[in-house]
């Protein structure tokens, strides 16, 4: 058995270890591409979301790679990605690949089901091993999160551009090869040491942004022609709504061990949307909200073409921004999106927050004492 | 000799300059077609400021902006390099300083900015569909076999507009050749189309957006009389168009280069010298096959020697030569 399983983000490394580590052979797909993109549009229904697109794009280039079994997660009604892996399915047997696809859906109380399903996989491992298995990926995954808000942090005030990546880069590298828990502190410690080793560039005064919006497109940097990194170039420190460890404990984790924090969160997002509208609709509307209550100079909407909940999501963007006064600007991507139309866009959108936050402190010179 | 700052602004479809002197007055304007042909735009914009003024005058700044900003700067050197967003609100501002609600609609797109006290609050910009740009009235004028200058001012005439469907190019095309045939006037079919156009731009590009005045609007468009006068019907408000309202990005981008070199006393300007216009730059792209991606890569030669280079996503390209 070869198992691959969809990109997104880093997630392919602590995904990567876990199955490896229960002597699992896994076809990790190549990085998503240009020809990713192209293989997913042109097997895919027009219509279909764009995350729908890359997953199968993802797929076949692993099927040619020889996996035979696709581990997917499943989703959460009532939006499309409760029927992902029924049309992906459908697609790729219509294209004669023979495989295996097994959903992991949501535990929601049948966290047994999800065990017995990864028992499948791994051949009847016992849980001790499934779940030892579990703890170095779940560190790993760990460690990937605070690399990605070190480097957010620190992209924007470097003094030699791209230095920040190339660490960023290696670290990765590390990152993935770490075979135990103690191995992986090591890294963890010598990535610190290089991040804080980065030469900084004292004129350079970061502003914050947040990055709101449907996860698949928060969480994967060639869908979102790599806001992070363009937004950190423009000088721009970036916190993103969602990080893989969240959606890990969200999408695959039983409910006793989900943060209790996400209830209260939500909850800010009653007064516009006051029922569940798929997805993340209404964590995109609380997030922003509580991204403004934290002093965040503004905040980026980002969602696929067609996508349901985030749609709902943006037609109440513009009172909510106007209520809690943040800026917020909504970037629609699809397979058209072009990087440099975007590119306009955020430098428009950081020059309008930089002039808005030198005003107040303008005010605040002049109205202090 | 006086000391001047120079804006460009490269779209792809006009490529305008804007020459200003130290105290921000405009010395000269131009309005020159794109043609799928930038470099030759910009030289060529450059040759003629120069004939016009000979030695009187001397660059102390550049700014550059529009799709074809990096392009610019490269040739001509730019002290500023702005989006079209900022340009056209500097601009704008700098004439208008009440303003709260640029609409701008130019050849290759349109954009709303809205401000308050000064301050770009938000922003929308729309580069896909064509019918809410000047390219589309353009078609349409030559379509009827109408001057596009005169487009406005035929408009102005109808009493009676024709209703035309304006919620994408293709349909708006079809439904005024469809009107056309049934014999509609031509006034009518005029005024029809400016209305479309801006219904399609409120629904569009000023979705959700609060248009308070007063209200400017500028780009190209801007001459068309009869889009003034639905705006000015659709919206109930007074319309301003700015003197300059053709070349509003280069005039920013010029403005945004004499405020830097204000702020950057020692600096010296970047300017390559009107002998620039002379020298031969040559773009050339390949598809770099280093990854999946292959991106095309775009670089740009002066005199035979390679300068800039930029259209790589992973910065295997670019990363030694930073523009
Ligand atoms: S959240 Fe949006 S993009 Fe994701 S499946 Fe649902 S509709 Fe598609
Ligand atoms: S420039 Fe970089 S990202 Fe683009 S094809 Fe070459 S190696 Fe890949």
């Amino acid at each position: 058995m070869k198992v691959t399983f969809p990109h997104m983000g880093n997630l392919y490394i602590p995904v990567k270890t876990f199955f490896e580590n229960l002597g699992v052979e896994v076809i990790v797909p190549p990085p998503c591409s240009k020809k990713t993109l192209e293989l997913g549009v042109k097997y895919s229904p027009e219509f279909a979301c764009l995350p729908l697109k890359i997953n199968i794009g993802n797929f076949i280039e692993a099927l040619e790679m020889g996996a035979d079994t696709i581990v997917m997660a499943g989703g959460i009604g009532p939006c499309r990605f409760g029927y992902y892996s029924e049309v992906q399915r459908e697609i790729l047997r219509d294209l004669g690949y023979k495989f295996n696809m097994i959903v992991l859906d949501p535990p929601q109380g049948h966290f047994m089901d999800l065990v017995k399903k990864l028992l499948a996989i791994t051949n009847k491992k016992s849980f001790r091993q499934i779940s030892l298995a579990g703890r170095l990926a779940w560190a790993k995954a760990l460690l990937l999160d605070e690399l990605d808000k070190m480097a957010s942090a620190i992209r924007p005030v470097e003094l030699n551009r791209g230095e920040t990546d190339a660490i960023y880069k290696n670290a990765l590298e590390q990152i993935s090869k770490a075979e135990s828990e103690q191995e992986l502190l090591g890294v963890r410690r010598e990535i610190l040491e290089r991040m804080a080793e980065i030469k900084k560039d004292p004129d350079k005064l970061p502003v914050k942004i947040g990055l709101v919006g449907e996860i698949y497109t928060v969480l994967e940097p060639f869908v979102n022609l790599f806001v992070e990194r363009q937004l950190g170039e423009l000088g721009a420190a970036v916190e993103r709504s969602i990080y893989i460890t969240e959606w890990v404990r969200e999408n695959l984790l039983p409910s006793f061990l989900k943060p209790k924090e996400h209830g209260q969160v939500l909850k800010l997002a009653e007064p516009y949307i006051r029922c569940f509208v798929g997805g993340h609709g209404q964590e995109s509307i609380a997030q922003i909200v509580k991204y403004s209550r934290e002093g965040f100079d503004g905040v980026i909407h980002l969602l696929p073409f067609t996508c349901m909940p985030e749609i709902v999501a943006k037609s109440t963007i513009p009172s909510v921004a106007r209520i809690h006064s943040i800026p917020v600007m909504t970037l629609v991507l699809d397979e058209h999106s072009a990087e440099a139309g975007v590119r306009t866009r955020l430098e428009a959108f950081v020059d309008l927050i930089r002039q808005k936050k030198e005003e107040k402190s303008c005010d605040r010179v002049l109205s202090g004492n | 000799m006086t000391g001047c700052y120079l804006g460009i602004d490269v779209g792809s479809v006009s490529t305008n300059f804007a020459l200003i002197d130290e105290n921000g007055n405009l010395l000269k304007k131009l309005y020159l077609r794109t043609a799928g042909r930038p470099i030759e735009a910009i030289t060529n914009g450059l040759k003629m400021i120069q004939e016009s003024f000979e030695d009187d005058i001397k660059i102390m700044g550049v700014g550059t902006t529009g799709s074809g900003r990096k392009l610019a700067a490269v040739i001509v050197g730019a002290d500023v390099i702005k989006n079209e967003i900022t340009a056209h609100a500097v601009a704008c501002i700098t004439e208008y300083p009440d303003t709260r609600t640029i609409l701008e609609i130019g050849g290759q797109d349109s954009k709303i900015i809205i401000l308050r006290d000064g301050v770009v609050v938000d922003f929308a910009m729309n580069t896909v569909c064509a019918a809410g740009t000047g390219s589309f009235l353009d078609r349409q004028a030559q379509r009827l076999g109408i001057p596009i200058e005169r487009f406005g001012d035929i408009a102005l005439m109808s009493q009676n507009p024709t209703r035309i469907a304006g919620r994408c190019a293709v349909f708006a095309e079809s439904d005024m050749i469809h009107k056309q045939q049934m014999g509609y006037k031509v006034e009518d079919i005029l005024k029809g189309l400016c209305q479309a156009l801006v219904r399609n731009y409120l629904a569009n590009v000023a979705k959700g957006k609060e248009i308070k005045s007063p209200v400017v609007f500028q780009g190209g468009v801007a001459a068309n009389t009869g889009i003034k006068r639905a705006f000015e019907e659709e919206l109930g408000m007074e319309i301003i168009i700015p003197r300059y309202f053709d070349v509003m990005g280069a005039l920013g981008a010029a403005i945004l280069a004499k405020k830097f070199m204000a702020q950057n006393k020692r600096a010296k300007t970047k300017f390559a010298g009107f002998e620039a216009a002379f020298r031969e730059h040559t773009a050339g792209s390949f598809e770099c096959q280093g990854c999946p991606n292959l991106c095309e890569v775009v670089q740009i030669y002066v005199d035979g020697k390679l300068v800039a280079r930029w259209g790589d996503r992973c910065g295997r390209w670019s990363a030694d030569m930073a523009v």
